[in-house]
């Protein structure tokens, strides 16, 4: 039966919308029938702003970008800026930022989950446990570089400075802890018939959709697409680590869940083999000057991010401010499709799928 | 590891079916006329696998616009740039869509088209992205004054 059509905003200040975003949904009773995002309420020009900045303070502005993830926003940056400049990295420079890299994909699959059982109704309690472990990892990158959250720890060569001797105890008692409390998590979530019955074959996005819409990171592996950048196109030191890439079978919005889940115990994996390898040295090149003057010509270096393929398209002038800084930014590029996954669900399932798409309006208003 | 095709590379691809339409073979690039060029894009993503459209982005090169298309091959692990000049003298820059061939390119034209100020012709839903409607100028031009 059809009832009278309904159009409703459903943001910009809303608790499940992760941020300001809003859309517009057009409802049947309580099923949707359209809905269209409508994004930039946290547009900072940051690609303007990177213009009229060296590229060392360039590395600033990327930590506001995604900012439950800083750590691979300056990684992504600082590796197209040394191929751009034909720098090469300090051994330790790069391994301490692999490991800076993998906790903070930990901490942003940690926020992931959490607010998408949050988004599930399940109020708080998963979501504290989680960040719990966040802050943890917070506390590690605190120790590291003095921030928590807007790190700017690396520069070109490396980062800028060594983790100070306090922190390898800390982070071997993290790593001793870690796997029990996901399985603490485990317990609590994976097998929870309410969860299962909100997101079994709900919103389930196909191999071939996803990767036609430019999908990447977890979304797309939850659709069965072997794709890690980590492992197809190995970045660092990447090459010399192995590690699992879980993948989906549905594609719904329990094999999102899933995926990430899995992928911060394979991260964990990724940091003690790093803690094997690393070896003391200098954390940056000496020779790396502060200003750093790239010739002229363009780079591109896609790398993992928490979210999805995360690139700076830089585009040098021989100046010492790139010409062009354009951000290939997964969150905006992942809700290219959330219209066409929740079209015919309910609301409730709404906020389920855009949860589960994981984006941070940060990295996509930018 | 992913492998980046060079310039002459991708011109070997595209030599046999679509000579007449490259116009530079860059170090890594190859530039295209814009006339067929979704002629080309469904060569490179139907015969050629290029089924990923990674970034679609622009640049103001004083003179001109370029618009730069990176694709992936997710089956053969290799990546390729293509880019198109439009907009001789800043004038009118306008370039067909790409959203037929990829529906990724969708949002990454609106933002460009917002930010850049180049049109993509056929493109289902062409207005501004992140900012207002009723905006002035296009921010990431080089004469936009911040």
């Amino acid at each position: 039966m059809s009832t009278e059509l309904v159009t409703m905003n459903i943001g910009p200040i809303h608790p499940s919308t992760h941020g300001v975003f809003r859309m517009r949904v057009t409802f049947d009773g309580e099923t949707i029938i359209d809905a269209e995002p409508i994004i930039g309420y946290l547009h900072r020009g940051s690609e303007k702003l990177a213009e009229e900045r060296t590229y060392t303070q360039v590395v600033t502005l990327t930590d506001r970008m995604d900012y439950t993830a800083s750590m691979t926003n300056n990684q992504a940056y600082i590796l197209s800026v040394e191929k751009l400049s034909g720098i090469t990295p300090s051994k330790r420079g790069v391994w301490l930022r692999m490991i800076a890299a993998e906790l903070q994909r930990i901490a942003a699959h940690s926020v992931a989950i959490g607010f998408l059982i949050n988004d599930l109704g399940a109020w708080h309690t998963p979501l504290l446990y989680l960040l719990r472990e966040r802050e943890k990892i917070l506390e590690l990158f605190e120790m590291m570089c003095g921030a928590r959250i807007t790190n700017s720890y690396l520069r070109p060569g490396g980062v800028f400075m060594d983790a100070p001797d306090e922190f390898w105890p800390s982070l071997n008692k993290f790593l001793d802890e870690m796997p029990n409390r996901l399985d603490d998590i485990e317990n609590l979530l994976t097998d929870n018939e309410i969860i299962l019955a909100r997101t079994q074959n709900v919103a389930t996005l196909k191999k071939d959709d996803a990767i036609n819409a430019s999908i990447t990171g977890p979304m797309l592996r939850a659709s069965g697409v072997d794709w890690d950048l980590r492992h197809r196109n190995p970045y660092d030191y990447y090459e010399k680590i192995s590690f699992r890439r879980p993948l989906g079978t549905v594609g719904d919005n329990n094999d999102r869940y899933l995926v990430r889940l899995h992928e911060i115990r394979e991260s964990l994996k990724i940091v003690e083999q790093c803690l094997d390898l690393i070896e003391p040295g200098p954390v940056k090149p000496e020779e790396v000057p502060f200003l750093v003057r790239p010739p002229e010509g363009e780079s591109y270096v896609p790398i993992e991010a928490p979210k999805g393929e995360l690139g700076f398209y830089l585009v040098s002038d021989g100046g010492i401010a790139p010409f062009r800084c354009h951000v290939r930014a997964p969150s905006l590029i992942n809700l290219t499709l959330l219209r066409d996954m929740v079209i015919g669900y309910k609301i409730a399932d709404l906020f389920v799928t855009f949860g589960s798409i994981d984006v941070n309006m940060g990295e996509v208003d930018r | 590891m992913t492998k980046v095709l060079l310039g002459s590379e991708i011109e070997d691809i595209l030599r046999s079916n679509f000579k007449n339409q490259i116009e530079v073979v860059g170090k890594d690039y190859v530039q295209i006329s814009n006339d067929e060029s979704l002629d080309l894009f469904n060569y490179l993503k139907i015969d050629q696998k290029y089924d990923l459209l990674s970034s679609v982005t622009s640049v103001d090169r004083i003179s001109h616009f370029e618009v730069v298309y990176h694709l992936t091959s997710l089956q053969k692990n290799e990546s390729l740039v293509v880019k198109i000049k439009c907009g001789e003298g800043r004038v009118d820059p306008k370039v067909k869509s790409v959203v037929s061939v990829w529906r990724g390119a969708e949002l990454q034209e609106r933002e460009i088209y917002d930010l850049m100020g180049i049109m993509f012709e056929d493109h289902p839903n062409m207005k501004r992205l992140l900012l207002w409607e009723n905006f002035e100028g296009h921010p990431l031009r080089k004469d936009f004054v911040s």
